[in-house]
C-alpha cells in the first residue's frame, strides 16, 4: 500500500477529509464575526455562545416541538438571528463610538450570562440529537466510510459561505453595506438607511452562527460548553484570515481545519494549539493576516 | 395552655441532658466542623460532581446534626474549574481564614494531586471522591488523605479484566492528555497484557476535544478488536457519540470498553448509543433497598439519580462527622485514626476499610448498559453482571507505592 510519511494515503485522505469538515464549521463561525466586525466594528464574544443557543433550539425543535430537521435548519437561524437583532437594538448600539474593547467586555459578559443559563437549566453533559433520517448511514469511499450527514455538513457549509460571498462583494446591497462601513454619513446622505443595515448585518452574523449550530447538533453532544471551545479557535482563524476579510476567514477556515486533522494524526497532543501556533507566526511574519490590509 | 408548662419544661430539661454529654465531649477547634466542598461546578464534570455533590455534603450534613444536635456542620463550597491552581489557591485560603478541617470531592486528577499536598502541608483531611488517578493512594499519598469512591486501577481489573476474558485481547486506547487519562491508560494496559492481552497502540487527545472522529479512525485502522476510553465526561460522551455515527460498533469487528463512565454519560447519551456498553461502577441507585431508598432522597433534592461520586461524597463526609463524633475532635491525626479504625457500612459500602495508604477499599460493580428495551423507567439503565469484591477491584496493601505503607 502506499504511504505518505508512513501513513497508508487512505487513512491520509480520510483525516483531510474530516480536517475540511471541521474546517466548515470554522469558516461559518469565522465569517460571521468577519461580516461583524467589518460592519459593526464589534469584536462579537457572544458567538460561540450564540453557535450553542442553535444547536440547543435545534434540540429542542426537533425533540420537544416535534419539528423535523429541516424546519429547525429554517426556523433556527431566523429565530436566533432576531434575538441577534434584540441585542443589537438594546445593547450594542451604544458601543459603536466606543473602543473595541467595550463591545468585547459586553459580549464577552453576554456569553458567559447565556452558557450559565443553559448549564443551569440543561447540566454540562448536555443532550443528544440524531442525524434526520435521509441522511444516516454511511457511504464507502474506498478510503473510508463517510457518514452522509458529514458529506451534507461540507456541501452545505460551502454553498452557505459563497453566497455571502457573493452578497457582500458583488451585489448592490453588498456594495452599500461596504461604503456605510468606511463613511456611513455619506452613504446617509444618500438616503441609504445605515442604522437599519447595520441592525441586519448583526442579525445575519448571529444567523450564521445558528446555523452552524444546528449542522453540528447531530455530530457533537449538545452541551453548554460546545461554543466556548470552539469560539477560541474561530478567533484565531480570523486574526490568522485577517480581521474582517469575508474570502480571507473562509479560506483561513478551511485551511486550518486541514491543518489541525493533520495534527490530530501526526501529534495528536498538539492538536488543540496548533491553530494558535500558525496564529503566532503568521502574525509575526504579516501582523494585518494572511489576507487582511494593512492600514 | 398553663397546665402544659411543665411539661415542656421537663422536655426541654432532658434534651439538654442528652445534648450535653455530646457538647461536653467533643472539642471542636472553633466551635464548628466546617468541611469545604472544592468540585467543578461549571465544567465537563459539573454533572458526575457539581452541584449534586455539595447537595449530597449537605445532606450528610443535615442528617448527622439532626442525630447530634449538639455538633454544629457547616458546608462551604467553591468551582475550581477544573484548574489545580485554582483549587490550591482556594484550599490554602479556606484552611488559612476559613479554618475549614475537612476538603471534599476533589474531582479532576490534577486538581486531587495538588490539593492533597496542600491539606497534607496545613494538617487538614482531604477526601478525594470524584477524581479518579490511583496516584492518589500510590506515590502521591499522605497520612491525611483518603481515596474513597473508586480510582483508576479498580476500573482497569473490573472493565479491563472483564473484557479480555471474553475475547477483547487486542487494545487501542483514545486517552485524554493529562494526569487521570494516562493513570487510567497505563493502570488498564498492565491488566490487558497480565490476562494474555496486548495493547497495540494508543492515541493522546487534548482535554474538551468535539470532534472525536479522527481519533477514531486511527483507532479503526489500528486493526485492535477493542478501543478502549481512556477518558472522561463530554469527552466520553462525545467519542462514543462519533463512534455510532462512523457506524464503528456495527460491524461488530471493534468493540468500545468505556473505561470511566458514569450513569450521567449514559443519561446524556441514551441507551441507543450505550447499549451493552460495560462500565465499572461503585455505585448504582437500584441495587438494593438501601440504595434506593437514599437515593429517592437524593432524587427529591436533585430531581436526577446520584452518580457513584454524589453518592460517595455523602457516605464520606457521613464517615468522617461519625470519626469526629467518636474521637472526640476535630484534630486530624485523631479523626483519621478513627476513620481508619472504624469499618465503613451504610448503603454505600459493606465493610468498606481505609487503609494505610488512604485507599477506602469496598465492592465494585461490573454493569452492562441495558438496552432500550429492557428498560422500564427513566435512569432504569443497569444490569448488574458481576460483583467485584474490594480485595481484587483494588491495588494489593502490599504492592502499593505509596511511602506510608510498612513493608
Amino acid at each position: 500500500m502506499t504511504e505518505i510519511f508512513g501513513i497508508p494515503i487512505q487513512a491520509f485522505a480520510g483525516q483531510l477529509l474530516i480536517g475540511l469538515q471541521n474546517g466548515c464549521f470554522y469558516a461559518i463561525l469565522s465569517l460571521g464575526l468577519a461580516i461583524i466586525f467589518g460592519m459593526l466594528n464589534i469584536i462579537n464574544f457572544a458567538h460561540g455562545a450564540l453557535f450553542m443557543t442553535g444547536a440547543f433550539a435545534a434540540w429542542y425543535c426537533t425533540t420537544s416541538l416535534g419539528l423535523s430537521y429541516w424546519a429547525a435548519l429554517a426556523v433556527v437561524p431566523v429565530v436566533v438571528g432576531l434575538f441577534g437583532i434584540l441585542i443589537e437594538r438594546l445593547l450594542l448600539q451604544w458601543l459603536y463610538k466606543l473602543d473595541h474593547l467595550y463591545g468585547l467586555l459586553l459580549t464577552f459578559g453576554l456569553a458567559l450570562v447565556i452558557e450559565g443559563l443553559f448549564q443551569h437549566k440543561f447540566g454540562s453533559s448536555g443532550q443528544s440529537m440524531s442525524s434526520p433520517e435521509a441522511l444516516q448511514g454511511a457511504v464507502n469511499l474506498g478510503f473510508m466510510f463517510l457518514p452522509i450527514y458529514r458529506g451534507w455538513v461540507v456541501g452545505a457549509s460551502i454553498v452557505l459561505c459563497i453566497i455571502t460571498w457573493f452578497m457582500i462583494e458583488r451585489t448592490r446591497l453588498g456594495s452599500y453595506l461596504r461604503a456605510g462601513t468606511e463613511n456611513p454619513r455619506l452613504v446617509q446622505s444618500f438616503g441609504i438607511n445605515v442604522p437599519l443595515m447595520i441592525t441586519l448585518t448583526y442579525g445575519y452574523g448571529i444567523a450564521l452562527a445558528a446555523f452552524a449550530g444546528v449542522l453540528a447538533a447531530p455530530i457533537i453532544q449538545v452541551s453548554p460548553h460546545m461554543g466556548a471551545n470552539i469560539i477560541i479557535v474561530v478567533f484565531a482563524v480570523v486574526v490568522i484570515g485577517g480581521m474582517g476579510s469575508i474570502m480571507g476567514s473562509i479560506l483561513t477556515g478551511l485551511g486550518l481545519g486541514l491543518v489541525e486533522g493533520l495534527t490530530k494524526v501526526f501529534y495528536p497532543e498538539a492538536s488543540s494549539t496548533i491553530v494558535f501556533v500558525v496564529m503566532a507566526i503568521v502574525l509575526l511574519i504579516r501582523p494585518a493576516g494572511l489576507f487582511g490590509k494593512e492600514k | 395552655m398553663k397546665q402544659f408548662r411543665p411539661a415542656v419544661l421537663a422536655a426541654a430539661l432532658a434534651g439538654a441532658l442528652v445534648a450535653a454529654p455530646a457538647l461536653a465531649d467533643v472539642k471542636l477547634s472553633d466551635g464548628v466542623v466546617r468541611i469545604g466542598v472544592l468540585t467543578d461546578l461549571s465544567g465537563l464534570y459539573a454533572d458526575i460532581s457539581g452541584a449534586g455533590v455539595v447537595e449530597a455534603v449537605k445532606m450528610a450534613a443535615d442528617d448527622f446534626m439532626k442525630e447530634n444536635p449538639g455538633i454544629k456542620v457547616e458546608v462551604i463550597s467553591a468551582d475550581h474549574q477544573n484548574k489545580a491552581d485554582i483549587a490550591s489557591t482556594k484550599a490554602r485560603e479556606w484552611i488559612d481564614t476559613q479554618k475549614v478541617d475537612m476538603l471534599q470531592d476533589l474531582v479532576t486528577s490534577s486538581v486531587a494531586l495538588a490539593v492533597v499536598k496542600v491539606a497534607a502541608e496545613k494538617k487538614r483531611i482531604a477526601i478525594v471522591n470524584g477524581a479518579a488517578t490511583s496516584r492518589v493512594s500510590n506515590e502521591d499519598c499522605t497520612p491525611y488523605s483518603v481515596h474513597y469512591t473508586y480510582d483508576t486501577i479498580a476500573m482497569a481489573n473490573g472493565t479491563g479484566k472483564y473484557v479480555v476474558k471474553n475475547g477483547g485481547d487486542s487494545w487501542y486506547f483514545l486517552t485524554a492528555d493529562y494526569a487521570f487519562g494516562h493513570s487510567l491508560e497505563k493502570d488498564v494496559s498492565a491488566v490487558v497484557t497480565a490476562n494474555g492481552g496486548k495493547v497495540v497502540g494508543s492515541v493522546r487527545h487534548p482535554l474538551n476535544t468535539s470532534d472525536f472522529s479522527s481519533f477514531l479512525l486511527q483507532a479503526q485502522s489500528s486493526g485492535a478488536k477493542i478501543i478502549g476510553l481512556a477518558n472522561a465526561g463530554g469527552d466520553t460522551i462525545n467519542t462514543i457519540k462519533a463512534a455510532s455515527e462512523f457506524g464503528l460498533l456495527k460491524s461488530g469487528k471493534q468493540k468500545l470498553a468505556g473505561l470511566l463512565m458514569f450513569i450521567t454519560d449514559v443519561h446524556a447519551l441514551g441507551l441507543n448509543a450505550t447499549q451493552g456498553l460495560y462500565i465499572t461502577s461503585a455505585f448504582y441507585w437500584d441495587l438494593n433497598d438501601e440504595t434506593r431508598k437514599w437515593s429517592a432522597r437524593y432524587f427529591e433534592r436533585m430531581k436526577r439519580e446520584p452518580s457513584m461520586v454524589q453518592a460517595g461524597n455523602y457516605s464520606s463526609t457521613m464517615h468522617y462527622l461519625k470519626a469526629v463524633k467518636a474521637a472526640g475532635t476535630d484534630d486530624s491525626d485523631t479523626v483519621m485514626k478513627k476513620m481508619r479504625e472504624t469499618p465503613v457500612n451504610d448503603f454505600f459500602a459493606r465493610n468498606g476499610v481505609i487503609r494505610a495508604d488512604g485507599r477506602m477499599v469496598h465492592d465494585m460493580y461490573l454493569v452492562q448498559v441495558k438496552s432500550p428495551a429492557e428498560s422500564k423507567k427513566p435512569w432504569d439503565y443497569y444490569n448488574v453482571v458481576a460483583t467485584i469484591p474490594g480485595k481484587d477491584a483494588y491495588l494489593p496493601l502490599e504492592k502499593s507505592a505509596c511511602p506510608l505503607v510498612k513493608k
